[in-house]
């Protein structure tokens, strides 16, 4: 069986996993909604300041948030740590297959079933803000997949690489809760990152976190954006990360002891 | 086929002391020892074998098998399986073995066995027919077809044990690590799940190195067994040899002819009991044959019975730590 027929059968049984919780899914796609809050709170400072974006491009900022946030969340480090903890990682490491591609079916699966929820999301906040309704056309919108999938891709590297930490620490998990900090204040996810000042823009800039949510946001909203060179920004983070995380993954393995095993 | 020498495995652990002074000084200074799992085990096995691997709660088993799994790096030795050193969990090593822990499960719990089962299949690289195939087969053997459709966390320990096998076997491993399959199981799961395992070993020629705290698993599944103690391989061999080192004595029951002075029967071996004319004597087992054939020459005794120690008796207080075999036996390399 091939590569491609591997991947395939896991996310099958992950589409299959994912859809037995119906409601936990919605559950889960609304506890995502802090940006139709920050829409609020944004869309009314932005009438009575000099901010930059008008009240419904803020609105229409956040929507492209909560839509980008909705399909590049993770939670692999959470899974990955219960699994070790647990000793359901001796079961995976027996299998003729690395975990991450297990991981990572879970995800694209989750994904798939969400985002319906995401478009009903979508509706609802244009509901909400008649005058914010916008298609961004085609182009634009295949070009975004594009970043919001490197964006995901990049996201999980880091969380994935975070996780193998549980090797040394057996709880990365806070090291995830430090790095969600970062990553909410520096990725846009608050704020568009325009509205820092000078120097926390040029901070961010040697982040990953610029390119997750700001720079496929302000695609969204219509604004001029360098998709190529964000696009290989990201490719070179996720390739130093999955250099990180082998190197990790060997030295981790060979202090594995199978706890719970 | 599976070799193994001088296997050793050392763990640092932390050691705190209990209460909020422990855990202080736990905070600050943080007191760690090692702890020799495994010292220095030296064994082999031939393919086809059908091995017990007996020790106490704590002897180095566990360690082993995860060790021979290639789950964890040993600290010294070294270890083949298959002419692969396990730990470097090559592809071709993992597609032909399996290791089965008992009440820790690999199939997904919200789902029917059948998806984890079709995963399983791709992972192995098994096609589509040939996966449903061997799940036709093993299912029929364990008798669980039907219940391969349900949601795992829906069926009963014993099902659930028989689809963990199903899900372990289906690659038909030629290398089976079982720790502990049947714990937990009542009397006919456990026999069912012996009965599937002596089969799965005879018709595939598979090897298997079982552990397992149920005798009754031990005897019926294994003629040779591997003793550990304290991280050491204390006796290998024989399971009716193991039985003979830890009980020298048999046990003669007599129906005297005529009332006989109790001094007279001690000429004989130790005399346990005495009911009238019924006599209870131990003896000592290489003086069985010559003490048998004076007992019946000069006491003409009217019924004669010898009785084994039920194995279970003999080896369950070794396996629960009660007793010890190095006070019976010198280490399997002494005795080697």
């Amino acid at each position: 069986m091939s590569f491609l027929g591997k991947q395939r059968a896991l996310l099958v049984t992950a589409f299959a996993h994912t859809t037995t919780y119906r409601a936990e899914m919605v559950l889960w796609a609304l506890s995502g909604s802090l940006p139709i809050i920050l829409m609020g709170v944004w869309s009314e400072a932005a009438r009575d300041a000099t901010l930059g974006y008008s009240p419904l491009e803020m609105v229409r900022y956040f929507v492209a948030v909560l839509v980008i946030r909705q399909l590049t969340f993770v939670w692999v480090i959470w899974e990955f740590e219960e699994s070790l903890v647990r000793g359901r990682l001796s079961h995976d490491l027996l299998r003729p297959i690395d975990p991450v591609w297990q991981y990572l079916a879970n995800h694209v699966a989750e994904r798939i079933v969400r985002f319906p929820i995401v478009v009903g999301l979508v509706f609802l906040c244009f509901a909400l803000y008649p005058g914010a309704a916008y298609f961004p056309g085609w182009a634009v919108l295949g070009q975004a997949a594009l970043l919001i999938a490197g964006s995901f891709i990049t996201r999980f590297s880091l969380q994935y690489t975070l996780a193998t930490t549980c090797f040394f620490n057996e709880r990365a998990s806070s090291l995830e809760s430090l790095s969600f900090i970062a990553y909410a204040f520096l990725s846009g996810m608050l704020a568009p990152l325009d509205l820092y000042p000078e120097l926390v823009q040029r901070l961010a800039g040697w982040t990953p976190f610029p390119y997750l949510i700001f720079t496929p946001a302000r695609l969204l909203i219509g604004q001029q954006v360098d998709v190529v060179g964000a696009l290989q920004v990201m490719a070179a983070w996720t390739f130093g990360l999955v250099l990180l995380q082998r190197w990790l993954w060997r030295k981790g393995l060979a202090r594995y002891s199978a706890m719970g095993a | 086929m599976l070799e193994v020498s001088e296997l050793g495995k050392t763990y640092r652990v932390a050691d705190k002391q209990p209460g909020v002074k422990g855990s202080l000084r736990h905070l600050f200074r943080r007191v760690t020892r090692e702890v020799n799992a495994v010292a220095g085990v030296s064994f082999t096995i031939e393919p086809g074998e059908f091995v017990g691997f007996l020790g106490a709660n704590g002897a180095g088993k566990t360690t082993t098998l995860k060790m021979l799994s290639g789950l964890i790096k040993p600290s010294s030795g070294r270890a083949s399986v298959l002419g692969h050193e396990p730990f470097k969990r090559e592809h071709a090593f993992l597609k032909q073995i399996t290791l089965v822990m008992g009440q820790k499960q690999q199939l997904i719990w919200d789902l029917p066995a059948l998806d984890s089962l079709r995963i399983n299949g791709a992972v192995y690289e098994l096609s589509p027919a040939e996966a449903t195939r061997r799940i036709g087969e093993l299912g029929e053997m364990l008798d669980i077809n039907h219940l391969l459709t349900l949601p795992v966390r829906k069926l009963s320990l014993g099902e659930r044990m028989k689809c963990e096998l199903l899900a372990a076997l289906l690659h038909l491993p030629a290398v089976l690590f079982l720790d502990e399959p049947t714990l937990g199981l009542d009397i006919n799961a456990q026999e069912s799940i012996r009965a599937f395992l002596k089969q799965y070993n005879q018709q595939y020629r598979a090897t298997v190195l079982l552990t397992s705290h149920y005798m009754a698993d031990i005897t019926a599944l294994c003629s040779r067994v591997l003793v550990i103690h304290q991280g050491r391989l204390i006796y290998d061999g024989g399971l009716a040899d193991l039985a003979d080192r830890l009980t020298p004595c048999r046990e003669i029951e007599l129906r005297l002819a005529e009332p006989i002075s109790n001094e007279r029967l001690a000429a004989f071996g130790e005399v346990a009991t005495r009911d009238g004319l019924s006599v209870r004597l131990m003896v000592n087992r290489p003086d069985l044959r010559d003490t048998l054939a004076r007992l019946v020459e000069e006491l003409k005794p009217t019924d004669l019975t010898i009785h084994e120690p039920p194995i279970e008796s003999v080896i369950g207080p070794l396996l629960r730590g009660e007793r010890s075999l190095l006070s019976a036996t010198g280490t399997a390399q002494e005795r080697s």
